[in-house]
């Protein structure tokens, strides 16, 4: 038995069992029952499992969950709940983009880390940014439309 | 979770109904109708008044759970948020097959509006009754029937007992398309919210008490045997609780699911396989399928007999188009949920065809299709036969190793890019002649593919099933049949030509497996079609579009493509170096959705890079549903047949596929998508829906390599128009 772990997750002090090995991917879904961060490949190739570490965006399937450490783990649920989505959340329904959905909740926290760090983005810098996470529906336009309602919607409340 | 018995409910009781004289109109029940009749078999209105609709078709990521809804809605004039839906299940819905072929709103929403209609007549029926007035006095709000100053909710017109549980009628009372305030309007998705917040949304997320997690040791390549394996050590790691060998499907159960994947690495290193260069003959590929032994089918020929025909012309062009293997490459891979209880499997599973399962597994299992309940719960896009049949197998085998708990099986990136039955390669042959006036004179057209179709089918359809120590033999593929078709879907042009002579060469031989990719040869016929005509065309000294629109004699056909070339200012375009325009027309299986898409696309000679920088698509889908729903297919189309158009071919050696990750098979990614993407819809209010899920694939990539041809002037015809490619052929 390995001696537990504490996160920072969305806002809140959890304590966690898995071996500090485990990808905190599998932490958050198996063990937190966590469902936002998606299994994808496991590589850091697609980003359905995207989180943001600190002010980063990260693979949670690449990062074990010894090495988090101190740093503020968000996830999509710390973002907003079904029935009060937050702002990114709110503008992906607003520009109805998603079709399986599958690797959209990687999307909203790869964007929430580009908006937190540049609130007012190119549309360059945004195809520049989000060209980690694949989608293969083919909503990428929507996505690019929704990342861009949500930083004009940043600008127009700051 | 309380569960009505639907079958046996329905099984024999029938009650007699009797309907108003102009009712009683003979002939076929619309849409799956005619496998469910039963009102209640699609709409239920429970004592809360909320309506229930239930539907053989699933939710692919497509939207048609919402497009159904908002018919119910519609024609039951309630709220929509006062509607709920059931998606398959064995033991609730209809049977409805796979959803698949764009057929669930020609099937399951005609099915559901014209019962939720009937519905509502015998409502309103009742209300009359109830309220002792005329019908034509009566009117619907919300679920409630008024009239003279009184009022009923459906719900009260229910102690009659099962008024629902009635027979359909081949003729409904349909509401008025103009009138429609739910049916034709962009509804926001109902599915969307849980996906992006987290909300239990997907197969993936199931957590049922005691749940333990398996993972499956594939074989290294397609033809290996495993020789021998050490698992004791595996069996000793943390939380593993069972190896499982049963000939050459190798798995281990964990109680965590990182276990399980630790110790499925170990197992893999613990595994000793025979390998067999199975693949050697695959190689060149469209040797392979120049070689392999073809079942012909002459599938149109009219006009002068080919011999006659080819002296008619005065120019002759011909040319042969190409695609590759090809992923459907879900982003999130097949997984299922499976729990043996007392003898019952119950399986949840992001299958397109819940019943099939079923019977497959049964099978397999060597039990009685009552011992199997498939629940359909939503995967990652599938786009066609992916590995969620394979999984759900997977995780019934291991639910039968580990009775009485739930077993959830998630592949791994590498099992669905090796495993999941790939779209089959494919070549096309196209011959013809023009006229003097430049117009086409004869057409002769071959294709050769193997099968777009190893769904289950038997067990043997099941990639587990054949691992097995005793394994279970694939069914024998067969051609689809048109007028859908397989290979040889969309191969018949829809042009108004006067000698036309279509082949298609079945080959029942397929080396690595392959199955149904979004729009089965629809992809490579009407990328060759679309091509050849483009092709044709610039022989004639015909503007391309012109050229199109005057053969054809189908006025909502010339209509899309109209609107589509006007939308993209296609008259005016100025044409500058290695930029070009490219335009495409197709009918899905020339009986669904009419698309026409033009694009503008900039080719850099030094890297042969390829930038789509403009797309406008135009579609007619008959009435619309959900507008919005629409579009997002038809985007969704474009971008991912631009993927698959400019990307994509799987790759291997004589002995494995070597295409394992996204690394080896890239897909699009953001700084590669349009700078622009226009839809055009036509609505067609009274018209039967055409599916729509499937009409972009073909003409977008027909549209950017003409628009290449364009730029270039250079005509690829070999799929992928990848990079490399290119640079050999335009670069310095």
């Amino acid at each position: 038995m390995t001696a537990p772990i504490t996160l920072q997750l969305n806002g809140r002090s959890r304590q966690v069992n898995s071996d500090p090995a485990t990808p905190l991917l599998y932490v958050l879904r198996d063990e937190l029952a966590l469902n936002g961060a998606k299994f994808g490949c496991g590589l850091g190739q697609c980003g359905a499992c995207t989180v943001m570490i600190g002010t980063e965006a990260a693979f949670s399937c690449l990062v074990p969950v010894g090495v988090v450490g101190e740093r503020p783990v968000k996830t999509v649920e710390g973002l907003g709940s079904k029935h009060e989505p937050g702002p990114m959340q709110r503008a992906f329904i607003d520009e109805q983009a998603a079709q399986c959905g599958y690797c959209i909740a990687g999307m909203i926290m790869r964007a929430q880390a580009l908006l937190e760090r540049n609130p007012s983005p190119t549309d360059a810098e945004i195809r520049r940014h989000m060209a980690v996470n694949l989608c293969r529906c083919g909503t990428h336009m929507r996505i690019l439309r929704a990342v861009r309602r949500a930083a004009d919607g940043l600008r127009s409340r700051t | 979770m309380k569960r009505r018995s639907f079958l046996s409910a329905t099984g024999a009781l029938v009650v007699s109904f009797r309907w108003p004289a102009d009712a009683v109109a003979q002939g076929p029940l619309p849409g799956s109708l005619a496998k469910q009749p039963l009102i209640d078999g699609w709409v239920r209105i429970g004592t809360d008044g909320r309506v229930t609709v239930l539907t053989g078709k699933v939710e692919l990521g497509q939207g048609i759970k919402t497009a159904l809804l908002q018919l119910a809605a519609e024609e039951l004039v309630i709220a929509p948020e006062r509607v709920s839906l059931v998606t398959a299940d064995t033991e609730r819905t209809a049977d409805e097959g796979y959803t698949a072929g764009s057929h669930s709103m020609q099937d399951s929403g005609t099915a559901i509006r014209h019962a939720a209609a009937q519905a509502r007549t015998i409502l309103i029926g009742l209300a009359a009754t109830r309220l002792a007035l005329p019908v034509a006095q009566l009117s619907v709000e919300n679920g409630v029937v008024r009239g003279g100053g009184q009022s009923v909710r459906y719900e009260e017109l229910l102690t009659a007992g099962q008024v629902l549980h009635v027979k359909a009628a081949p003729q409904a009372s349909l509401r008025d398309p103009a009138r429609h305030t739910v049916a034709g309007k962009p509804l926001p998705r109902i599915d969307i919210p849980a996906k992006l917040s987290g909300g239990a949304a997907y197969v993936q997320d199931i957590r049922l008490d005691g749940m333990v997690h398996g993972r499956v040791v594939r074989p290294p390549s397609p033809g290996a045997s495993l020789t021998q394996v050490d698992a004791a050590a595996v069996e000793r790691m943390p939380g593993v609780l069972k190896v499982v060998r049963d000939g050459r499907f190798l798995a281990v159960i964990a109680q965590r699911e990182y276990q399980a994947v630790t110790a499925m690495r170990a197992l893999e290193k613990a595994a000793q396989w025979s390998e067999q260069a199975t693949l050697e003959d695959v190689e060149p590929v469209y040797d392979a399928v120049r070689r392999s032994p073809s079942q012909d089918f002459v599938i149109r020929n009219q006009g002068r007999a080919p011999a006659a025909a080819a002296g008619v012309g005065t120019r002759g062009v011909s040319a042969t188009y190409r695609r590759p293997y090809m992923l459907h490459g879900s982003i999130g891979p097949s997984c299922a949920v499976a729990h043996l209880v007392d003898g019952k499997t119950t399986v949840w599973t992001h299958s397109q065809g819940v019943f099939p399962l079923r019977k497959a597994l049964a099978e397999m299992l060597g039990v009685p299709e009552a011992s199997v309940h498939c629940i359909h719960a939503e995967g990652s896009g599938c786009y066609g036969h992916n590995g969620a049949d394979d999984v759900a197998a997977d995780a019934a085998l291991l639910a039968r190793a580990w009775p009485g708990k739930p077993v959830r099986v998630q592949w791994m990136r590498e099992d669905e890019h090796a495993w999941e039955p790939f779209g089959p390669p494919m070549i096309a042959s196209a011959r013809a002649t023009l006229d003097a006036t430049g117009g086409v004179a004869s057409w002769n057209y071959e294709v050769w593919s193997s099968t777009h179709s190893s769904r289950p089918g038997g067990a043997g359809d099941l990639l587990a099933a054949t691992h097995l120590a005793k394994p279970f033999a694939p069914t024998p593929p067969k051609p689809l049949p048109q007028p859908e078709g397989g290979g040889d879907r969309n191969a018949v042009p829809l042009y108004a030509l006067p000698q036309v002579h279509v082949v298609h060469h079945f080959l029942p031989q397929m080396p690595l497996r392959v199955s149904a990719l979004r729009s089965l040869g629809a992809y490579l016929n009407v990328f060759a079609i679309e091509s050849f005509m483009d092709e044709l065309a610039r022989a004639a000294h015909i503007d391309p579009v012109v050229f199109r629109i005057g053969h054809m004699p189908d006025a909502r056909a010339q209509e899309v493509m109209r609107l589509a070339a006007d939308r993209f200012g296609w008259a005016r375009f100025k044409r500058s170096p290695m930029r070009g325009r490219g335009f495409a027309f197709a009918r899905y299986k020339n009986l669904a959705a009419y698309a026409a898409i033009a694009c503008e696309v900039e080719v850099r000679r030094d890297s042969g890079e390829l930038r789509v920088l403009r797309v406008v698509a135009a579609v007619d889908s008959g009435e619309v549903v959900n507008p919005d729903g629409i579009r997002n297919q038809m985007e969704g189309g474009i971008v991912q047949s631009l993927s698959w158009t400019t990307l994509e071919a799987v790759t291997f050696d004589s002995w494995r596929v070597t295409s394992l990750d996204w690394g080896a098979y890239p897909i699009l990614r953001f700084p590669q998508v349009p700078e622009q993407l226009d839809v055009h819809i036509i609505d067609r209010p009274g018209q039967p829906f055409l599916g729509t899920g499937e009409a972009a694939q073909g003409p977008a990539a027909a549209a950017i390599a003409n628009a290449v041809a364009d730029a270039t002037g250079v005509r690829i015809r070999d799929l992928p128009l990848s990079r490399s490619r290119l640079r050999a052929a335009v670069g310095p």
